[in-house]
């Protein structure tokens, strides 16, 4: 085990297996810090982070921050919407003028495919990707992959079957990048307009029929449903999404094999997955969110290890 | 530059063993308020050592041993070439109001314990703590912090060599040895 390949996070796809399982294997330490009467090392104590949200985030934002802290860091946090990014100030310019109070490092979400890449480019700071638009979310990636490994002992070999909104989604591509390298099976599942026309060139399963998804899988990962995403219309309408691509318990039981459910959040309840399931025993969703402040707290504490 | 030498053999490392298990018996009043802490990565050979000598020898039951790893709490952290590599901790005991007996193989410059003092810090508050010391470097300390316990005491002033210290296998011993550049 050795210290990261890379001085940022831009994605999955630039980082290595080794990369993966030296953050994993970190991440076991920090949940065990996590589970103490006092929840925090000082670690970072000399390191200022900020977190840039030009998107909203409710998870994302309050895990990186709890991450954060937990690592003794000191952090700022920064939402577009009270800022100056409104009266017309460039990313760049912004980012430089936080970086000049004596910064040490970025985490930013933007609604922009490739804006954490542009920043890592021309700013003098290390940037950890929180969601560029729609094309990766590294570190949901990570959380979910080190969720898979905790409850079934490995990644390698297992079937991991992604439904929902492929097209829109930053966490699929991610999670695709991260299962592959640790040598999962990946298959993704959803109406014909919600997948993208080229996905079998990432060497993905396709499937458009939710039943024969969760028949070949072992683990189910639902997506949510970007509402906020649909400018035009991708199906007729949600009930008849949640017909075809909504996991019910009917549906559960009909197959001969419990399966592991997992989300990233947040949840249309009722239309990408029944209440039911996502408060029963085999949704990993809250395992999900507990792993994701140890996880990222193994990010942070590696990267910050490489200035 | 000096040679290599030496400084415990197997059958010396057993009796160095065996005076310290002593002292804790004579000096420890109640085991049950009592725990040993292993610190990661070097010194938890020693501290298991110096615990299966304690239950099979000393006829102590029901001793409390934990690990301890400090990485999270350094000082050198982003100061160092090399990356940190914590390694597992393992305490599943109270630490409020215990007397704890921190152990580790080489005493040097006394930052691993000023570390080891800081985490110990976040399980609870210790009535004491005291250290055990395999071996002491002497004249090396950057702070002040002495052990309580100590195997054998060596100087290395002067001489380019460092201590080695090699619990595994079938013949442990102590050296000193050229330092790495």
């Amino acid at each position: 085990m050795s210290a990261l390949s890379t001085d940022h996070l831009l994605g999955i796809k630039d980082i290595t297996k080794e990369d993966i399982e030296t953050i994993f294997s970190t991440a076991d330490n920090f949940k065990d810090v996590l589970n103490r009467p006092i929840k925090k090392v000082p670690s970072l104590r000399d390191i200022t982070i900020v977190n840039l949200f030009f998107e909203n985030s409710t998870r994302t934002r309050i895990s990186f921050e709890l991450a954060e802290k937990r690592l003794s860091a000191d952090v700022i946090n920064f939402s577009s919407s009270s800022s100056s990014v409104n009266k017309g100030e460039t990313l760049i310019d912004t980012v430089n003028n936080i970086l000049a109070m004596k910064v040490d490092m970025v985490v930013m979400r933007h609604p922009a495919p490739g804006a954490a890449k542009f920043l890592s480019q021309h700013i003098d700071s290390q940037i950890i990707n929180a969601g560029d638009g729609t094309h990766e979310h590294p570190t949901q990636a990570l959380l979910d992959a080190f969720t898979i490994r905790e409850k079934l002992g490995t990644v390698k070999g297992k079937k991991v079957a992604i439904v929902g909104d492929i097209l829109h989604s930053r966490v699929a591509l991610s999670n695709i990048f991260c299962l592959q390298k640790l040598g999962a099976e990946v298959m993704v599942c959803g109406p014909q307009t919600l997948i993208p026309r080229h996905i079998r060139s990432l060497g993905v399963e396709v499937s458009h029929n939710l039943d024969e998804a969760l028949a070949w899988c072992d683990v189910a990962n639902m997506l949510r449903i970007q509402l906020e995403r649909q400018e035009i219309s991708y199906f007729p309408s949600l009930t008849d999404y949640q017909l075809q691509y909504g996991l019910t318990i009917p549906r559960l039981n009909k197959l001969k094999k419990e399966i592991t459910i997992m989300h990233p959040g947040p949840i249309n309840r009722g239309v990408e997955i029944s209440s039911d399931i996502a408060d029963s025993e085999h949704a990993l969703i809250l395992d999900q969110v507990e792993n994701g402040v140890a996880t990222r707290m193994a990010v942070l504490f590696l990267l910050a290890n490489k200035k | 530059m000096a040679k290599p030498k030496q400084i415990l053999d197997k059958s010396q490392l057993n009796l160095t063993l065996k005076r310290l298990m002593f002292e804790i018996v004579e000096n420890v009043e109640d085991f049950d308020n009592f725990a040993i802490i292993g610190l990661q990565p070097r010194g938890v050979l020693f501290s298991r050592m110096l615990k299966s000598m304690l239950e099979n020898e000393g006829k102590i039951k029901n001793l409390v041993y934990g690990e301890l790893d400090i990485t999270f709490y350094r000082d050198d952290y982003r100061r160092n070439e090399s990356s940190l590599v914590p390694s597992k901790l393992d305490i599943d005991f109270d630490i409020e109001g215990r007397n704890i007996l921190l152990v580790d193989d080489v005493l040097y410059t006394g930052r691993t314990i000023r570390a080891a003092l800081d985490a110990i810090a976040d399980f609870g508050r210790p009535k004491k703590v005291e250290l055990m010391a395999l071996i002491d470097r002497r004249y090396n300390r950057e702070l002040p912090i002495e052990a309580d316990y100590v195997g054998q005491t060596v100087d290395t002033r002067g001489t380019g060599l460092r201590v080695q210290v090699d619990l595994e296998g079938d013949t442990p011993k102590v050296t000193m040895v050229e330092s790495k550049k």
